[in-house]
């Protein structure tokens, strides 16, 4: 565990990504071979289940540190990583050992059903034996939750650069199914376990961000337009009489919509469709909130299926009787697709994503105005001749995002951030106003520069009214323009409704908290957006 | 019941009996100096009584034409019957706890302390009295440094990696205190070039007897080739700077406490980060009050809430008290 261990310190020291790509290559050439497919398996977010619950820790390493609660739970806020906080209030460790990741993994699952008290013996004397960083790293592969600024992309190039393969092999090969327990490095990364396994997708080709005018794209006729959905981005694969049905974070979620799964029967074999999934009635995209009824449920009710009826928005074909279809262009894969989407039998459910005509680039971003009348988010622009590539590829596929939603509001809380942030008040909650009363609508953490941030904190700890734990009630002073994707209607929320992605946009030095909105105004966005999806394209 | 010797007021800890004040944050008559970061002295006082150490830090920071009283370590005088004397905080070099003694209450106001030897500044001295005033930067259990050998040779370690990599290795560390630290620690590896306010204070600490490891001071003229294979010490603000980032290869490491945690460590976006630290850690924190046998403690600056909490839940009455220290922290290296 100690060059794991190492491995994870350079990867927290670096913010170069060639860095960490160099310190992960050098980590699969020297690390036991046996460790390798944990590591990938972690990495990938492969997380076994767990076999000691957070309280349990907590408990445990509160006993063996000899403080009380309450100073276990202040230094968690600071420190704002569980594992961390174990691993730096313990005691030094008594006698050290060194075993393999492998065997601390193989040891910890064992636990599995047994009783607390093996339990407890077994993680005291491991705590007691690791130094403070390989604790955290036991600690973390209790957890299973690592995040350590690793994508899997990341991964994927350190693998084919220490291995010599193709970028997209690995990508198949670890996004396949797979336990590390049960198969060796070699195999792997070799890819041996991918052919017999019907299930595997394509990775994803991902669009960044247009921050330039249109314009610079070129000529019109050159690129397709299509709405950007706002749902969640899915992968079909039909193979070999078998559906299933992939999200974007690498999740299999066939189960969770069945509206789909008659596409087993409807789709050939060896055919890949890319596209969104929506919740879609009487043809119309529904708001994101709706959708988000459907999402992570193990059990769906009649109600839901009937207020959140799930669709495909389809745009894109990777494999076809069998064959990969990424190296032909967007324009053959489109009319390819059409084909496919209207030999279906069930109409409706699977819907070919519109193209969007136009001739020139003012004409477009016009029917861009109109994205969120459709309840899309903007526009997507795809180069008609480009090929479909493994994640993101600066320049084929951009996506041309409409601005967010905007309200002003005050800060009337704040609490010390977590992870890099934990030292500073950076995480805020914000209201808006309610008559004479101020109404909690958002927390936000992102959206200000590191002096801004600093600025923020030295006025929360002079202006601090209250506090609660590590929350400080603020004195309602400082407005902030939120930035949001979406509303909807909560019960749990005291304003009645959530707002969705919400960031703060800037910081509104030039206004007093007597100018914020109130929450009149976010009501009646809200039953904008609702009508919206009952009325489709209906302007207001 | 004995009276309060001293007083927490909105100029800074006041000394009633002595009419003086220690470290205040607004000018007044008499300031009793207990070490020479900027956020323990300001400029405008009268005058200042300090460490013979902290003299030459001063005239350097605050202007040549003060009125400065000295004291070395242990010697008392008498301030409107009060008797006062410095005794070794172990912070930075020259660094003072003050003890004030009358009519037999004793009380030490510590200013900002360490326990472990630094290897170069006077090595702090427990001092029993009535009445402790103390610190708390580092008072959460999450807060144990590794002895500082083992820090140093992570340091060299560093620096010797990079070094085959042909990067220049920068450490960031704050100038009066963890840089000459650093120069002590890093003795003999290399050549040590030091950014100027680095440099200034060392020729302060030179002049006043202090043995110090030769270092080069950078000028514009220095060859960015010939720090490739040495150390670079800078003060924390210029890590980002345009001037770092212009060196070849250029990777920081940042000297601090802080970065004990993780979140300290990528806050900061540094390449490398050393928990080595001039304030005490929490065993310091609880050795160093035990050692006291105070009856009382007031915990002023750091995580003062917490730290004063447990004290009084292990039986040692303790208050938080609001004061400036520990906020200017950051700034300290605007010179």
């Amino acid at each position: 565990m100690k060059r794991f261990s190492q491995l994870i310190q350079q990867l927290e020291t670096s913010n170069k990504t060639n860095d960490k790509i160099a310190a992960l290559v050098s980590y699969f050439n020297e690390a036991d071979d046996v460790d390798k497919p944990y590591v990938i398996a972690m990495f990938t977010g492969k997380r076994p289940k767990r076999p000691v619950s957070t309280a349990l820790l907590k408990e445990w390493a509160i006993e063996k540190s000899g403080i009380p609660d309450w100073l276990f739970s202040e230094s968690y806020h600071n420190v704002g990583d569980l594992s961390e906080t174990i691993s730096l209030i313990l005691p030094p460790p008594k006698h050290l050992v060194n075993r393999k990741l492998q065997e601390w993994i193989s040891d910890l699952a064992s636990l599995q059903g047994k009783e607390d008290v093996f339990k407890k013996t077994f993680i005291l004397s491991a705590w007691d034996s690791l130094e403070t960083q390989e604790r955290f790293i036991f600690n973390k592969l209790i957890s299973g939750n690592f995040r350590i600024g690793v994508s899997s992309k990341m991964l994927v190039n350190a693998l084919a650069k220490q291995s010599d393969t193709e970028n997209s092999k690995i990508m198949h090969s670890i996004m396949g199914k797979w336990e590390p327990s049960q198969i060796t490095y070699q195999d792997l990364i070799g890819g041996a376990h991918v052919n017999t396994d019907n299930s595997w997708p394509y990775p994803f080709c991902l669009a960044y961000a247009l921050e330039v005018e249109p314009e610079s794209l070129g000529a019109p006729k050159e690129w397709q337009a299509e709405w950007k959905w706002d749902g969640i981005r899915g992968q079909i694969v039909k193979r070999n009489g078998e559906l299933f049905i992939w999200s974007r974070g690498e999740e299999l979620v066939t189960e969770q919509f069945p509206e789909l799964h008659f596409l087993k029967k409807e789709l050939e074999d060896g055919t890949v469709l890319d596209g969104e999934i929506l919740s879609i009635k009487e043809g119309k995209v529904q708001a994101f909130s709706i959708l988000q009824q459907r999402l992570n449920r193990k059990i769906i009710n009649k109600a839901q299926l009937n207020e959140a009826p799930i669709g495909f928005f389809t745009y894109d074909l990777l494999e076809y009787k069998g064959e990969d279809k990424r190296s032909d262009v967007l324009s053959v894969r489109r009319k390819q697709l059409e084909k496919i989407v209207d030999n279906l039998q069930t109409k409706n459910v699977v819907i070919l994503s519109p193209i969007v005509k136009f001739d020139n680039w003012l004409q477009l971003a016009k029917a861009r105005e109109d994205s969120r009348d459709l309840n899309s988010e903007g526009l997507m622009l795809k180069k008609a001749d480009s090929l479909y590539h493994s994640g993101r590829k600066r320049g084929d596929w951009w996506k041309w995002k409409i601005d967010p939603y905007t309200v002003d509001t005050v800060m009337i809380y704040a609490q010390k951030g977590s992870g890099r942030r934990a030292n500073f008040f950076t995480d805020y909650t914000f209201a808006v106003r309610e008559g004479d009363q101020l109404i909690t609508i958002a927390k936000a953490y992102s959206g200000l520069t590191d002096k801004e941030i600093k600025e923020v904190d030295a006025f929360v700890k002079k202006n601090a009214i209250e506090k609660f734990g590590p929350v400080r009630t603020v004195k309602p002073e400082l407005v902030f323009e939120i930035a949001f994707e979406g509303i909807a209607e909560s019960k749990r929320h005291k304003a009645g409704l959530a707002l969705r992605f919400p960031r703060i946009a800037r910081w509104r030095r030039d206004k007093t908290a007597d100018e914020i909105n109130t929450l009149d105004d976010l009501k009646q966005l809200l039953l904008l957006t609702l009508n919206t999806s009952i009325h489709g394209t209906q302007q207001e | 019941m004995h009276m309060a010797l001293i007083q927490f007021t909105s100029k800074g800890i006041y000394c009633t009996q002595g009419d003086f004040y220690i470290d205040p944050w607004k000018p007044v008559k008499l300031a009793v100096t207990t070490h020479g970061h900027a956020d323990h002295v300001k400029w405008g006082n009268q005058a200042y009584l300090c460490h013979e150490l902290t003299k030459s830090i001063l005239l350097q920071r605050l202007g040549a034409d003060l009125q400065i009283q000295t004291l070395p370590y242990r010697q008392q005088i008498d301030i409107n019957g009060v008797k006062l004397s410095f005794f070794p905080a172990g912070h930075v070099i020259g660094s003072a706890q003050v003890r004030l003694e009358y009519k037999g209450e004793i009380c030490v106001v510590s200013g900002d302390y360490k326990v472990e030897y630094d290897g170069i500044s006077t090595p702090f001295e427990p001092v029993k009295c009535h009445t402790f005033v103390s610190e708390s930067t580092f008072g959460l259990p999450i807060y144990k440094w590794q002895p500082q050998q083992i820090i140093f040779d992570q340091i060299k370690d560093w620096i010797s990696a990079n070094r085959d990599e042909n990067k220049t290795s920068v450490l960031a560390a704050y100038s009066l205190g963890k840089a000459q630290r650093l120069i002590k620690g890093l003795e003999g590896y290399g050549e040590i070039y030091v950014h100027q306010s680095i440099a200034n204070l060392n020729e302060g600490f030179i002049h006043a007897g202090i043995n110090l490891p030769d270092t080069i001071r950078i000028t514009p003229e220095t060859k960015k080739e010939d720090l490739q294979r040495g150390v670079v010490i800078v003060p924390p603000a210029l890590t980002e700077s345009r001037w770092t980032k212009s060196l070849l290869h250029a990777v920081t490491g940042i000297c601090s406490g802080w970065m004990q945690v993780r979140a300290g460590r990528r806050w900061r976006s540094a390449d490398a980060g050393f928990a080595l630290s001039d304030h005490a850690d929490w065993p310091g924190l609880l050795s160093a009050i035990k050692a006291t046998t105070a009856e009382r403690v007031f915990v002023t600056h750091g995580y003062s809430a917490v730290f004063s909490r447990y004290l009084n839940e292990i039986g040692i009455s303790a208050e938080e008290v609001k004061t400036q220290y520990g906020q200017e922290e950051e700034k300290e290296e605007v010179l």
